[in-house]
């Protein structure tokens, strides 16, 4: 009764094919004064500023200085966000460069960075590996290498590209690049010691972003040992440093509800429904709480949201998209394929997570096989994967 | 600079590390085109986000960050010319002429729309070609998902900036396509799905034998057994369609542990009826009843697969379409054996009994891992 191994492929082809309006009915508004939208962010001084950069621009579209500032501050803007509107206007930006084999070296680190946010891991890495080679004191693309090789679970080529930080970045910076490999790869408890250590030490009072980052690793690395206390601790002090930061929030979120805490992760998430990751975990939480008035319509929208990226064809969105299925429409075999996708795409725990969670939902233990072997051969350390590969263990034999 | 290059770096490699949860949504319109029965022109509907168009060419007149409906409804002439001149329509190789009709509003996931009319006055027929452009310059992310509607059939093209044009096909040949996908997938479904070809074959296995007290003996002729399995197999179908149609079509929906358990018992007590008959001469009401369910369980395939937008009939159809071919075949294959064997000894004792005791063995167990979430065959 389960779909043989290679329809997903074809199931994934057919949705992606099928696009036609979404809309509801189109209308006459009634009256002139009838407010249609609010714009993003108008009054923000920030983007007052990015308009008139844009604009400076337009006067010389080909001017590099120009176009690298202007995507840069449309990247950070389509960060703090969550809006990847925002990496549109960066790569229109970039535009005259977008295409060439090998374009500036300020401009190939920006298109690594757009390629790699929309999941397109390989091309990023071929511009990053040029960039390396071509600029080897670029410590921003030493990092973002070592990033995108621990998301393709690439760890030795990881360990390697943090390695060439040391001379180029503090030790802060150099640190946590190590330590985020090397969680992952069988050196969970030693990793979260040093760099513990090393934030500890480390003067970091005016980099609230390094300081967040740090300590939403150091939460997630407590979190995968078990060290519930000690996870919650640092996920509030890093949510005062970085408030609306998506990733934080979406992490913390996901350990409240991992800890049946769903009251507290209700109320977090309550303001950041427009990030469709955020509302996956807020009809998570309600769904827990049993508030399903509430939840009916947050799953209508999810279902709108998910619908609308896979018409785009676009894989940005399949871990919500696979938990979506899952946890909120019980359809563990559709959850399976569509985590099968991005279990091509990416391997972080969340990915590998899903994966073994559809699987046992769906009774598919063969499909569960290349995250088993992951976690083997990279040691991987994580008790809520533990508890899942151990649920394999016992039902088919060596799993 | 260097300090400074870092830190704004590290916002962003938080990004890459953090991988951050799809967010709001990338810009997407939607067009849907018509072609026009008896005539070249090709009717337009074209869904573009407000927040784009106020991107582009501005919308909010007083700059406040609202847009209402007279601030945008003065704009229609500019958003007509500016998204018309991005898009370029062909057919038979010669270029339409646009001409924008009223604008509407709709909502979208990510927010309200206008929804642009217009008519392609093309001067003549042939195969469409459709080249996509909007925002382009701006917002090369931006995607253009098109629908074609050429009578009953639907064509969806997704266009951007890496994939600008595209040549719609004359004919039904995209709904075709799509149609035959789902036969396949129908018939993909009855074979691998061992539970219905278990289903079937218990119900079938009597069919060319008549009960004589408390055993069998084999039927005359052909045609007895052929009207058995007729009745049987058209019970069978009709029910499955029956469930099948409200399910997909979203009327009704069970949980599918519930129906798969349900499956599993249909087949144990077709199994169990050949050794110890109850049914007798209605199998095909068990046949119908089951079928019901079974049905279900196909709905669910169905749900995985997805049902076309615009050509939700087309698909359906197809899909059951497939299914019934599917189990022809297996019929087709099972008759004739069963016929030759009938009179032996060995179809009456091993085939008809061993095959149905194996039958309630398999049927036990998947029913024991269906209601109790337990996982005994390995896969």
């Amino acid at each position: 009764m389960k779909p043989g191994v290679a329809m997903h492929a074809v199931v994934a082809a057919l949705l992606a094919g099928a696009a036609a309006g979404a809309g509801a009915a189109p209308r006459l508004p009634a009256s002139g004064a009838e407010v249609l939208e609010e714009l993003p962010w108008r009054a923000d001084p920030q983007q007052r500023e990015l308009r008139a950069l844009r604009a400076r621009l337009q006067e010389a579209p080909r001017d590099l200085v120009r176009a690298v500032e202007v995507a840069r501050r449309y990247i950070e803007a389509g960060r703090r966000e969550a809006d990847p509107r925002y990496y549109g206007y960066a790569q229109a930006a970039l535009g005259p460069w977008w295409r060439q084999t090998a374009p500036p070296p300020q401009v190939r680190l920006l298109r690594a960075t757009l390629l790699q946010s929309e999941h397109r891991f390989p091309e990023a890495l071929a511009d990053l590996a040029a960039l390396t080679a071509q600029r080897p004191d670029d410590a921003q693309a030493w990092l973002t290498r070592a990033t995108v090789e621990t998301v393709r679970a690439d760890y030795a080529a990881a360990t390697r590209s943090c390695a060439r930080l040391s001379s180029l970045a503090d030790e802060l910076v150099t640190t946590a690049c190590i330590a985020n490999v090397g969680a992952m790869n069988g050196r969970l408890a030693a990793s979260e010691r040093l760099l513990a250590a090393v934030r500890a030490r480390a003067d970091d009072a005016d980099k609230p972003a390094v300081d967040a980052w740090v300590l939403t690793m150091l939460a997630e690395m407590a979190q995968r040992r078990g060290a519930a206390a000690s996870a919650d601790a640092r996920f509030r002090d890093a949510l005062r440093v970085a408030p609306r930061d998506t990733y934080l929030l979406g992490a913390y979120a996901d350990f409240l509800l991992d800890a049946g805490r769903h009251d507290e992760a209700a109320a977090l998430l309550a303001p950041h429904a427009r990030v469709d990751g955020l509302l996956l975990r807020h009809a998570l939480a309600l769904r827990a709480g049993g508030r399903a008035r509430d939840l009916a319509p947050e799953l209508a929208e999810l279902a709108a949201r998910f619908d609308a990226g896979e018409r785009r064809g676009d894989g940005v969105h399949l871990r919500e998209q696979a938990r979506f299925e899952l946890a909120l429409r019980g359809n563990a075999r559709r959850a399976l394929a569509i985590a099968r996708r991005n279990w091509d795409v990416q391997k972080e725990t969340p990915d590998a997570r899903i994966l073994l969670e559809a699987a046992l939902g769906a009774h598919d233990a063969t499909a569960a096989r290349p995250v088993l072997d992951w976690m083997r051969d990279a040691r991987v350390e994580d008790v809520q994967l533990a508890r899942l590969a151990a649920q394999f263990n016992l039902d088919g034999g060596k799993g | 600079m260097k300090r400074l290059w870092i830190l704004i770096g590290l916002f962003t490699a938080a990004a890459t590390w953090s991988l951050p949860v799809a967010a709001h949504k990338p810009s997407d319109a939607y067009l849907r085109l018509t072609l026009e029965q008896g005539s070249a022109d090709v009717r337009g509907e074209w869904d573009i986000a407000l927040r784009d168009l106020d991107y582009a060419i501005g919308l909010d007149a007083d700059n406040d960050g609202r847009l209402t409906w007279d601030e945008v409804r003065t704009r229609h002439g500019a958003i007509a010319a500016y998204a018309l001149a991005r898009l370029h329509l062909e057919r038979g190789g010669a270029a339409c002429a646009l001409v924008p009709g009223n604008q509407l509003v709709d909502r979208h996931t990510d927010g309200t729309y206008t929804v642009l009319a217009f008519v392609a006055h093309c001067p003549r027929a042939g195969p469409l070609a459709v080249e996509y452009r909007l925002f382009a310059d701006v917002d090369p992310q931006h995607k253009g998902l098109a629908s074609v509607r050429d009578g009953g059939s639907v064509r969806t093209l997704v266009l951007g900036s890496d994939h600008p044009r595209a040549t719609v096909d004359e004919g039904a040949a995209g709904a075709a396509s799509g149609f035959l996908a789902y036969v396949r997938h129908g018939i993909l479904h009855i074979w691998i799905g061992y539970d219905h070809i278990l289903f079937l074959v218990s119900l079938l296995l009597p069919a060319v034998l008549v009960r004589e007290g408390r055993g069998w003996r084999a039927v005359a002729g052909m045609r007895a057994a052929l009207a058995d399995v007729l009745k049987i197999v058209t019970a069978f179908t009709v029910a499955h369609s029956i469930t099948l149609s409200l399910a997909a079509l979203g009327v009704v929906a069970l949980p599918s542990r519930w129906v798969e358990s349900a499956i599993a018992l249909s087949v144990l007590l077709a199994a169990l009826n050949n050794v110890l008959p109850v049914a007798r001469g209605r199998r095909w009401a068990a046949a119908f009843l089951f079928g019901l369910v079974h049905g279900f369980g196909f709905a669910s395939v169905l749900a995985d697969l997805g049902l076309q937008p615009g050509a939700l009939a087309a698909s359906l159809v197809g899909f059951n379409l497939g299914v019934e071919i599917g189990q022809l075949t297996i019929v087709a294959a099972f008759l004739p054996l069963a016929y030759l064997m009938r009179a032996t000894w060995f179809y009456r004792r091993v085939v008809l009994v061993g095959g149905s005791g194996a039958i309630m063995l398999v049927a036990a167990l998947w029913l024991g891992e269906r209601l109790f979430d337990l996982k005994l065959f390995p896969v």
